[in-house]
Formats: structure tokens, sequence, C-alpha cells
């Protein structure tokens, strides 16, 4: 019963993990030069990569500025939701929405939303006076215009987590809180954050992952421009692998986000075990 | 839901302060949006001009219809969903059955080496699973591109979660009746786990939809393309193409699972919760 799923999980997950491993030391098959081994070469080409290295700094500001924002956003939106707010169901439906939407079509709407002087937010900075300004094609504001459409994208995702959590909060507690006078930022800090700590840790992780796996949006943006300025790390790793079919050197740049997302599996690890309340 | 029960005094203040940072940001998160809705339902000259008596129309979408082979792609992404789903639910129900219910050696080794697939996607390992794509001969192909996540490493959690909560009682019951093994699982526990095979279905669906890397590295022809590359090749390809076009294949992509979501908003949201919570 259990052969054919583990067949399979073996042969997509841990053998080309493996393999890649094997790879990163190999050099590039080339016409009837077969492959043989070359150390760390790779690993090498790697360093003295500068895209390379811009596309792993980039990734880091990508992850440092979608994360907080979007698991920030996430709680916001959780708990107005939660609020019983006037108009909750339209409230609910405005963050999730952008979820559901494949990004390559949430890459297109922005990418229209950003056209210099034709796009929505330049006509609304017209409105207001302010000069045209090509996002996407600006070097110092193109990373941050694609951050945008990330936290778009995930935020609602997360919300729902929070507000399966909220939800599931025995409701005395904030009684017991009201009869005692707690305030409400009182009530936040001491009760309700500890007690979504969990909740937090899981979205933290999927986040994490998330900012090292999305690249659906440079794609169809950027294509990683301009001069390298959006390049994220598995989109370096798509253009060695596929538009330049260096795949010794993609083995390598492979390895690198597999020890990133071995960390993140083991950070997680110990920080549920330590740090969660149930 | 519960009445509200004593909560702490609100100043009137706050709660419309809460009541319009909720809707503020619920409008700006769903206007890129509504935007895009504007620009497919009006003549191009009106695709950035917002006056309300421009004239309503489908022609974009009749146009973009008729500028690429979308109709072929639907096909395409219907068949990749349908097919990857069902291999999903047959698969990985065995394997959590046997996870559940059997005593066996290595089991939590094996459950273990499952797990890894939560945290290395096949995303990643893309340029080691298109090297045995083209050894299989399955490049350029719907199969190829479902192949690698016909194991799903989360299905069998969720699947192996809910198993082992059924009473043990059922399970003795059935065999006394002269149950097969195939029997009891086909008429007690899938029966059971239906929310959970629901809630596993409509993330499985929204995700392969969605999909972008992997299916733009292994397909290169219109015979097996889903909707999402065939955008990109639409939106990136025809350069002087107007935008209220594009916009409005955009739109057609996402329109499946869109009309879907705010059909049946609760049951996504709910589903996506139950995913998420472990």
């Amino acid at each position: 019963m259990l052969l054919p799923a583990l067949a399979l999980l073996v042969a997509f997950t841990h053998y080309p993990a493996v393999a890649t491993f094997i790879d990163s030391f190999m050099s590039t098959p080339k016409g009837n030069r077969p492959s043989t081994f070359v150390g760390l070469e790779n690993y090498r080409i790697m360093v003295e990569d500068p895209i390379f290295w811009q596309s792993f700094r980039n990734n880091l500001w990508f992850a440092l500025a979608t994360i907080p924002l979007s698991v920030g956003l996430a709680l916001a939106m959780a708990l107005w939701v939660n609020a019983r707010l006037s108009g909750q169901a339209f409230l609910r439906m405005a963050y999730f929405t952008p979820t559901v939407l494949p990004m390559i079509a949430v890459a297109n709407i922005w990418l229209f939303f950003y056209t210099p002087t034709y796009g929505l937010l330049e006509q609304i900075g017209g409105m207001f006076g302010f000069p045209s300004h090509n996002w996407l094609g600006d070097k110092s504001t193109a990373l941050g215009a694609i951050t945008m459409v990330a936290i778009w994208k995930e935020a609602g995702f997360f919300m729902i987590f929070y507000l399966a959590a909220l939800q599931g909060i025995n409701p005395s507690l904030r009684e017991a809180a009201a009869i005692e006078g707690a305030g409400r930022w009182f009530f936040f800090r001491r009760v309700l954050w500890p007690l979504l700590m969990p909740t937090t840790i899981f979205v933290l992780v999927n986040a994490v992952i998330n900012a090292f796996r999305m690249v659906d949006h440079v794609v169809v943006m950027t294509r990683g421009g301009p001069d390298n300025a959006t390049s994220l790390l598995l989109f370096h790793l798509y253009e060695v692998g596929f538009r330049y079919w260096d795949t010794g050197y993609a083995a390598a740049i492979t390895v690198v986000l597999l020890v990133v997302l071995a960390s993140v599996a083991l950070a997680q690890f110990f920080l549920m075990d330590r740090k969660a309340h149930y | 839901m519960h009445a509200e029960a004593p909560t702490y005094r609100v100043p009137l203040w706050i709660r419309s302060l809460d009541h319009i940072g909720a809707w503020l940001l619920a409008l700006i998160w769903i206007l890129p949006l509504v935007y895009a809705v504007w620009t497919a339902l009006h003549p191009q000259e009106f695709s950035a001009k917002f006056v309300l008596t421009a004239p309503l129309t489908l022609e974009n979408f009749a146009n973009a219809w008729k500028a690429a082979p979308f109709a072929r792609y639907f096909l395409n992404t219907t068949l990749l969903v349908t097919l990857i789903l069902g291999s999903q639910l047959v698969l990985c129900t065995l394997a959590a059955y046997a996870f559940a219910r059997y005593e066996f050696r290595g089991k939590n080794i094996l459950f273990s080496l499952v797990l890894i697939q939560l945290m290395i996607m096949p995303d990643i390992l893309l340029v080691e699973n298109y090297k045995t794509m083209s050894q299989l001969g399955l490049i350029d192909t719907l199969f190829g591109i479902g192949l690698p996540y016909f194991a799903s490493a989360f299905a069998i959690f969720l699947l192996r979660q809910t198993f082992k909560q059924i009473p043990n009682e059922l399970v003795e019951a059935a065999v006394m009746e002269g149950a097969s093994t195939l029997q009891i699982l086909w008429r007690v526990f899938v029966p059971l786990a239906k929310p959970v095979y629901i809630a596993f279905a409509l993330v499985s669906v929204s995700y392969h939809w969605n999909n972008f890397l992997w299916p733009l590295v292994v397909t290169n022809s219109v015979n097996s393309r889903p909707l999402t590359v065939g955008l990109q090749v639409f939106a990136s390809t025809d350069q002087g193409i107007d935008w209220s076009i594009i916009t409005a294949a955009t739109l057609l992509t996402a329109a499946p699972l869109l009309i879907a979501f705010l059909l049946f908003q609760r049951q996504f949201v709910q589903s996506f919760m139950r995913a998420g919570i472990k």
C-alpha cells in the first residue's frame, strides 16, 4: 500500500535532492564530453558570480520585507475580521481574494497597475501632483514593487490561520480580562499574542519558505531586471539551468536553496519545542 | 457565534478607528482587482479613464479568446488538475491508511522521509526533475507536469491524522461482517474523512491551477501548456497588444477559481483553515 506513494516521493524528492548534491561537484556535460568530477569548481564559480550575490542579497531583502509585513498585516486582518465590524463578509472577501488568484494573473494585474503614465498608481499619483515614475524600470524601486505584490498575495492566506486560531480561543478569557479591567492592548499582548504563538510560528515558517520559492511574479514583471535588481535565488537558478543550460552550476545553487530550507526546518523543530504554548 | 458577553467598553472613537482602518485596507486590497475588471470590461480608450458613462463590452474577452488557443489551455489545465488530484487521492489514501493502521519496522523513519517533502517541494528541484523527465521521455506531456506531484506528503499527513482518530470499534465491526481491507478502507475510512478530502481537494486544485514555474520548464508546445504558461506566452510575445485584452485574458485564467471562491467562500476559507491546522 505504501509502495506507490513512497516510490514517487523517492523519485521526485529524495533522489533529486541527493543527485543535486552530487551534480554540484560535477562539470556540466557538453556535447560528447561527459560530466566529470570537478570538486568545488561550481562553488568557486558561484562565489565569483556577482549575479548570484546580488540575487542572494535581493532574496534576503525580499524575505526581510515580505515576512514581517505580510504576517503583521495578516494578524491585523484576522483581528478585524474577528471583531465583527460592519461589513465583515466584505472585509474577509477583500482580504482573501488575492490568495485564490494565480500568481501569474496577479503579476499581470500589478504590471498594469504599475505601468508608467497609464497605470492606476500613476493616475492617483498624478492627481496629487507627483511626477511620473517607472516603478518597475527603476533599479531603486523595482524590488520594492515586486515585494508589494508578494505581500498583497500572501497576507490574506496567512490571515486564515490567525482567524482559525482566534476563533479557537475561549471567549471566557476575554470576559475575565474585561472584568479584571484589562485594557485592549494589555489583553492582546499578555493573552492573545502568547496563545497565538504556535500559529505565528507556523505562519512564519511558511512565509520564509515562500520568500525563497516565489518567482512567478519576477518572471512576468521584470525577468530579474533592471540590471538584476529583482533577481531572486530561484529565478537565478532557473536562468542558469534553463537559459544557459549550465546544470553543474545550477546544482550548486540548488544546494544553497536546500540548505536554506533545511535550516528553516531545523529552526522550526526547535522553536516548536521551546516557544510554543499549548 | 456566541453573543457579545461582558467586554471592555471600547470607546466609540477607537471602534470607529477600527472601522476606518479595516475598510481602508480592504479597499486598497481589492483595488487592483477592481481596476483589472474595469479595464477588461471597457473598450480600450477607457482602459485608464474612469468615466461612469463608459460603455460596457465583452469584446476584450472575445478578442483574447481568439488571439491565443485558450480553449486548449483550459482543457490542458482541467485535465492536469484532475489527473493530479485523482492520483493524489488514490496513492495518498493507501499510504495514509498504512501509516495509520499498521505497525511495521521502520515506520517512523519512513514517515519522516515522507515529511521531508513538506519542506523540499518539487519546485526547487526542477533541474534534476527535468533530467528525469527527459530520460523518461515525458517532456511536454501533461503526465510529465503532474508526475512529481502525484505523491503528496501533505495529503498523506492530513489523511493519516484523520484515519488515526477513527475508532477501532468501527473497524472491528466491519471485520466481523467479513469486509476485506480495501472494503473497510472504502466503506468506513473514506466516508468518515470526507471533509478532509474536500479540504485537500480545494487546496490541491487551487495550487495546481495556479502553478507556473515547473509547467513552464517542462512544456514547450500548445499541446501540453497549462493556462498559466499559456497566459505568460500570450502576454509576453504579443508586445504591441493592448492592456484591455491582456487583462481580459488574465481574468479568464483566474475566473473559474475566482467564481468558485465567491460562490463557496465559506467552504474555501474553512478548507484552507483545516489544511493549515495540524
